[in-house]
C-alpha cells in the first residue's frame, strides 16, 4: 500500500472550528437589507382542485406585499429533483398547482414585511376546493378504477417509461437467464413480501433560502442546497429569469441526507424577489419540513428465489412497488437503485428477473434519501438470505462469503440497470467484503451469540447480520470539476463545485490536493460552492463527491504540479526531467539535491519574467461507479413481554477503498448507522384518515438521541480502488442500508419471528411473538 | 379563518437589557418575541433554530447558569439576565477547550447542532468535571444530532473533561 503524507490521515475538518465557535454562516444567518419574508399556505386535502382563492383578507393586512398562487402565477412543468439535465424524473409539478395532490402540497405563498405577518396572512387566505378522491394505497394505484393523480400534460423529459394514465411514475424491468427454469431446478422455493415505510431526513437545519441583489441587479440566492448548479438551472427554468442573472451561493449546510437535493424554496424566493426587486427570505419550520418537503420512498419488495439443498440459488425474482407520493421526484432512479445496488451482490445467480413500478398516490412526496432505494431493497434481500441460510442449515456469514461478488468479477445487473436507462458494465476492482464480514463477526461475537438465545428474565438476546453495497457517483452521468490558483506564499486557492453539506468534502478535497502537491492542508484554501466562482459539479448526491469531485481535484492538482516543475525549470535552467515535487512545498532537483520553495516559484511566475498565474482546472466524468461494501451486525435484546427491541451493540464494517480521512469516514458510518437504527425501530409517518400527517414534530416523530444510542462500532477494511483518487471509493450512504435487516435478522435469531414490515415497533414485535405462541 | 393580528398589542415594542456574553445589550422586541428570535435578529446567528418547539435543542443558550432552549423563553422574561451563547465561551481565535475537543475528536459534521451541544457540555462539566458515560448521555439528551451518531461527540466530551480537569 502507498505511503501517504496527508491522505489517510485524520486531518481536522477544515470548517469545524468555525462551526464549534458559531462563526460559520448557514443560509438563514445571512443578513440582507430590508428583506421581505415568504410564507406558504398548504392544501389540507389529499387530493383536490382549487376552484377559488380569496386572498383579499391577506392583501388587506398591513405589511403584506403580494400573494402568489395558481390564480395569478403560472410556471411551466418541472421536477423539484435536483438531477442531471434532462432529469430522469417526470415533469409533473408547477410552482403553484391548481390540483393539489397531498395534504401539505403548496397552494400559495404570501410575501410580507415580516415573517410573522406573512404567516398570519397565509392563514387568512380562503381557498375553495373541489374534493377529488384520494389514493392512499399504492397496491391499488395501478388498478383501473382508482383516481388518476396526474391526468393533464405531465411528461417525462427523457425517453423512459412514464404512464400517468396508470399512475405509473416510473418502471424498471429487466431479466436474464430463465427464472422459471431456475425455479424448476430448485429444491426449495422461498417467497416473501417486505414493506418499508416513508421517513423524514431530519437534517437539523430546516430548508431556507434567501434571494438578494448584487450591485448589478443580479439575483444572488443563498440556499441550503446540495445542488447549487441544478438549483440555478431550475430557478431559471421555472421563473424565466435568465440563468446568467442568477448566482447561487451555498454556505454551510446543516445536513442534507438527500432532502436538499430537492429544489423547493429557491424558485419561490427568486420569483418574489425578481418581481418586487426586494430581498426575500424564506425559512421553513420543522413541521413544514415534515409535511411538505420530501420523504424516503416507501416500498413493497417481493422476493422469490429457488435454491438447492446446498444453498445454491438457481433463480431470483424481485418485484418492487414503490410509493412516490404525489409527485415523481427521483421515482425512477430510487426504484432503479433498489435493484442495481442490491442484486449485483450475489452475482452468480444464473437466472434473475426484476420488475419495479413507482406509483403515484396522494401522500407526501418521496425523494432522495441516503441509501436511495438500496436501503429498501436490502431490508428484503438480507432477510431473504437469512431465511435461505436457515432452510439449508448454513451460517449467514459463511454463506455470504461464499456467494458475494468479488474483485475481478462483474454482474449482469450493472449492465442492465442504470439511472432509469440501461446501465454501465463494470468489473469490481476492489472488494473487501469478506474481511468486513470476518472483522464484524468477531466484533459482535457472532460465534458466541448466534443461535444461543441467551435469556435474562423476559429478555432474549439475538444477533443478526446484513451486507450491502452502494455506488460511487452515477456512471456516465456525474461530473465534477475544480480549479486552483497559486498565491505568493506557495499556498493555493481550491475552488470546488462539490458541495460540502456537513460530510467533510471540503476537507477531503483539500487533502487530495495537498497530497498531490506535497504540502499540508493549511496551504490549501478551499471554497465551495458558488455558481459564480466555482466550476460546475453535479452536486452532493449519489455518494459521488470523494470519487468524482475528488478525481477532478486530483487531476487539477496534477496540472498545477506540471506547471510548478516547468516554472522551476525556467527559473533554474534545470531540465524538467530532473525536477520533482518534494514534501513541504518545494521542488527538488535530483541532479544536485537543491530545493526551490513553492513561494519562490510563485513569485517568479507573478513578478519576474514571462509572468503568468500558475493555475489549472480539471473535470472528471465517472465512467464506472465502484461500489463500497459493508457488513452490518446487530446484537439485540427482545423483551418477550413488551415486544421492545433494544439494540445493544451495532457493528458496521465497511470497505470504502482508501479512506481519504479515516475520522470523517468513520463519522459517516456512525451517523448513517444510527439513522438506520432509528429508521428501523421508531421513525414513521402517521396519517389520519384524510392523509394528513399527524406527527409532524420531533415530539411525536421519534429520532434517536443520546440516551437511545447503543454501542456503535465502525470498522474500516481498507482496500484500494484503482479508478478512485488515491484508491478511494464512497462511504456516506452505505451505512444506512444495514441496520433494519440486521436488526430484523437478530430478532429472528432471538425469538424466531420475522418482521417484514418497518418500523419494527414493540406493538408489531409483540403481536408477532403472540401469533407465533398461538400457532 | 380570521386571525388575531400579529400586532394585537398595537404594534408596541418593548425594550429590555441583557448581558450577552458579558456585554450589555439593549434591544427592543415584541412582547411575545422569544429569546431565540431576539438573539438572532440582533446578530447572534450562532444560536440556531432547528424546530422552534423546544425539542431539538439547537437553540440552547445558557441563561443565568442554566441551559435553556431559547425558542421556549420569552425575551421579556429574560430581560436583565445573563445570557451565554457559544460565542461567549470561546472564539475562533481563542477557542474554549470544549470547542477544541469537538474539533479534534471529529465530533462535528454539519455543525448545526454543535453550538448548543457545546453549551450543554459546558454546563455538564461545570457541575461534573469527570462525568461518567451515563452522565454524558443524560446531559446531551436535549440536543439532537442527525449526522454523527453521537459516538465522536461522546469522545469529545471525554477529551474535554480530561483536559479541563488536568489543567485545573
Amino acid at each position: 500500500m502507498n505511503e501517504f503524507s496527508v491522505v489517510g490521515k485524520p486531518v481536522l475538518k477544515v470548517d469545524s472550528l468555525s462551526l464549534a465557535c458559531g462563526s460559520a454562516f448557514f443560509t438563514a444567518d445571512f443578513t440582507v437589507k430590508d428583506p421581505l419574508f415568504l410564507a406558504f399556505f398548504y392544501s389540507p386535502h389529499a387530493h383536490a382542485e382549487i376552484t377559488a382563492i380569496d386572498d383579499s383578507p391577506a392583501r388587506a393586512m398591513e405589511g403584506v406585499v403580494d400573494v402568489f398562487h395558481s390564480g395569478n402565477t403560472s410556471s411551466g412543468l418541472f421536477t423539484t429533483a435536483g438531477q442531471g439535465y434532462p432529469e430522469p424524473s417526470p415533469y409533473d409539478t408547477r410552482l403553484f398547482n391548481k390540483t393539489v395532490r397531498y395534504s401539505g402540497d403548496i397552494a400559495g405563498a404570501v410575501l410580507a414585511e415580516s415573517d410573522k405577518t406573512a404567516r398570519a396572512a397565509a392563514r387568512a387566505i380562503t381557498v375553495e376546493y373541489t374534493l377529488l378522491p384520494p389514493l392512499f394505497d399504492p397496491e391499488k394505484a395501478m388498478d383501473g378504477d382508482v383516481p388518476r393523480i396526474h391526468d393533464e400534460d405531465e411528461y417525462a423529459p427523457l425517453p423512459v417509461a412514464y404512464r400517468p394514465e396508470q399512475n405509473i411514475a416510473g418502471e424498471v424491468l429487466f431479466s436474464f437467464g430463465n427464472v422459471e427454469k431456475g425455479f424448476a431446478e430448485a429444491d426449495f422455493i422461498e417467497e416473501e413480501t417486505y414493506n418499508t415505510h416513508c421517513t423524514s431526513h431530519c437534517a437539523m437545519e430546516p430548508h431556507a433560502a434567501t434571494a438578494s441583489f448584487d450591485e448589478h441587479g443580479r439575483l444572488v440566492i443563498y440556499s441550503s442546497t446540495q445542488v447549487p448548479f441544478h438549483a440555478r438551472r431550475i430557478v431559471s427554468m421555472t421563473t424565466g429569469i435568465p440563468l446568467h442573472r442568477i448566482r447561487v451561493v451555498k454556505p454551510r449546510i446543516g445536513g442534507g441526507f438527500g432532502s436538499k437535493q430537492e429544489v423547493i424554496l429557491e424558485p419561490y424566493v427568486a420569483l418574489a424577489a425578481w418581481k418586487h426587486k426586494r430581498n426575500v427570505r424564506a425559512e421553513l419550520t420543522r413541521r413544514e419540513v415534515f409535511t411538505t418537503v420530501r420523504t424516503r420512498h416507501a416500498m413493497r419488495v417481493r422476493v422469490k428465489s429457488g435454491f438447492k439443498k446446498d444453498g445454491t440459488i438457481t433463480a431470483l425474482q424481485m418485484d418492487d412497488l414503490m410509493n412516490t407520493g404525489a409527485y415523481g421526484a427521483h421515482a425512477l432512479t430510487v426504484l432503479s437503485n433498489a435493484a442495481s445496488k442490491v442484486l449485483p451482490m450475489f452475482n452468480k445467480i444464473p437466472n434473475m428477473a426484476f420488475t419495479g413500478h413507482a406509483v403515484y398516490t396522494t401522500l407526501p412526496v418521496g425523494g432522495a434519501y441516503r441509501g436511495y432505494g438500496a436501503t429498501q431493497g436490502y431490508f428484503a434481500f438480507n432477510q431473504h438470505v437469512d431465511a435461505i441460510c436457515r432452510k439449508v442449515g448454513a451460517d449467514f456469514v459463511e454463506y455470504v462469503k461464499k456467494w458475494h461478488i468479488r474483485e475481478g468479477e462483474t454482474s449482469e445487473v450493472f449492465r442492465a440497470i442504470g439511472e432509469g436507462t440501461e446501465g454501465v458494465s463494470q468489473i469490481v476492482r476492489s472488494c473487501k467484503l469478506t474481511e468486513c464480514l470476518d472483522r464484524g463477526a468477531e466484533e459482535i461475537r457472532w460465534n458466541e451469540l448466534r443461535g444461543k438465545r441467551l435469556r435474562s428474565g423476559s429478555v432474549v438476546k439475538g444477533v443478526g447480520a446484513a451486507v450491502s453495497m452502494q455506488g460511487s457517483g452515477i456512471a456516465m452521468v456525474d461530473m465534477g470539476s475544480a480549479s486552483m490558483k497559486m498565491n505568493d506564499d506557495g499556498s493555493f486557492n481550491l475552488f470546488a463545485g462539490a458541495t460540502d453539506i456537513g460530510t467533510g468534502s471540503d476537507t477531503i478535497l483539500s487533502q487530495i490536493a495537498a497530497e498531490r502537491l506535497g504540502i499540508s492542508v493549511e496551504m490549501i484554501v478551499i471554497l465551495s460552492s458558488d455558481t459564480d466562482l466555482t466550476p460546475f459539479d453535479t452536486g452532493a448526491y449519489a455518494s459521488s463527491t470523494t470519487y468524482i469531485s475528488g478525481q477532478a481535484v486530483l487531476r487539477c492538482a496534477e496540472k498545477i504540479g506540471e506547471q510548478l516543475l516547468s516554472t522551476a525549470s525556467s527559473m533554474t535552467g534545470a531540465p524538467v526531467g530532473n525536477l520533482s515535487i518534494g514534501k513541504g512545498g518545494k521542488v527538488i532537483n535530483s541532479a544536485d539535491g537543491s530545493e526551490i520553495p513553492f513561494s519562490e516559484i510563485a513569485c517568479y511566475s507573478m513578478y519576474s519574467r514571462n509572468q503568468f498565474q500558475i493555475q489549472a482546472q480539471a473535470s472528471f466524468f465517472g465512467e464506472e461507479s465502484p461500489p463500497p461494501f459493508m457488513a452490518h451486525f446487530a446484537e439485540v435484546d427482545v423483551d418477550m413481554e413488551t415486544g421492545r427491541v433494544r439494540v445493544v451493540k451495532f457493528v458496521s464494517a465497511g470497505d470504502c477503498g482508501q479512506p481519504i480521512n479515516p475520522v470523517l469516514a468513520l463519522g459517516q458510518i456512525e451517523g448513517a448507522t444510527l439513522n438506520g437504527i432509528s429508521y428501523a425501530l421508531t421513525e414513521q409517518y402517521l396519517f389520519d384518515a384524510k392523509g394528513k400527517m399527524t406527527n409532524n414534530s420531533f415530539w411525536d416523530y421519534k429520532i434517536y438521541g443520546s440516551l437511545d444510542i447503543p454501542e456503535v462500532k465502525a470498522i474500516l477494511a481498507e482496500s484500494s480502488e484503482p479508478s478512485g483518487p488515491y484508491g478511494a471509493k464512497s462511504i456516506s450512504e452505505i451505512g444506512i442500508n444495514g441496520p433494519a435487516p440486521a436488526i430484523a435478522n437478530a430478532i429472528f435469531d432471538a425469538v424466531g419471528i420475522r418482521l417484514r414490515e418497518l418500523p419494527m415497533t414493540p406493538e408489531k414485535v409483540l403481536a408477532a411473538i403472540k401469533a407465533k405462541a398461538g400457532r | 379563518m380570521s386571525e388575531v393580528s400579529p400586532a394585537w398589542w398595537g404594534g408596541i415594542e418593548m425594550k429590555g437589557s441583557f448581558i450577552v456574553n458579558g456585554k450589555k445589550a439593549e434591544w427592543s422586541f415584541a412582547p411575545d418575541a422569544v429569546l431565540l428570535d431576539v438573539l438572532r435578529n440582533n446578530g447572534h446567528t450562532e444560536v440556531h433554530r432547528g424546530c422552534g418547539e423546544g425539542e431539538c435543542g439547537a437553540c440552547a443558550v445558557i441563561l443565568e447558569g442554566r441551559l435553556v432552549n431559547s425558542c421556549q423563553v420569552f425575551a421579556a422574561s429574560a430581560a436583565g439576565q445573563k445570557i451565554t451563547t457559544v460565542a461567549g465561551i470561546g472564539s475562533i481565535h481563542s477557542p474554549h477547550p470544549i470547542q477544541q475537543a469537538f474539533v479534534e475528536a471529529g465530533a462535528i459534521q454539519c455543525g448545526f447542532c454543535t453550538p448548543a451541544m457545546i453549551l450543554a457540555v459546558f454546563c455538564l462539566l461545570q457541575k461534573t468535571p469527570n462525568p461518567t458515560d451515563d452522565e454524558i448521555r443524560k446531559a446531551l439528551d436535549g440536543n439532537l444530532c442527525r449526522c454523527t451518531g453521537y459516538v465522536k461527540i461522546f469522545e469529545a466530551v471525554r477529551l474535554a473533561a480530561r483536559r479541563m480537569s488536568s489543567n485545573e
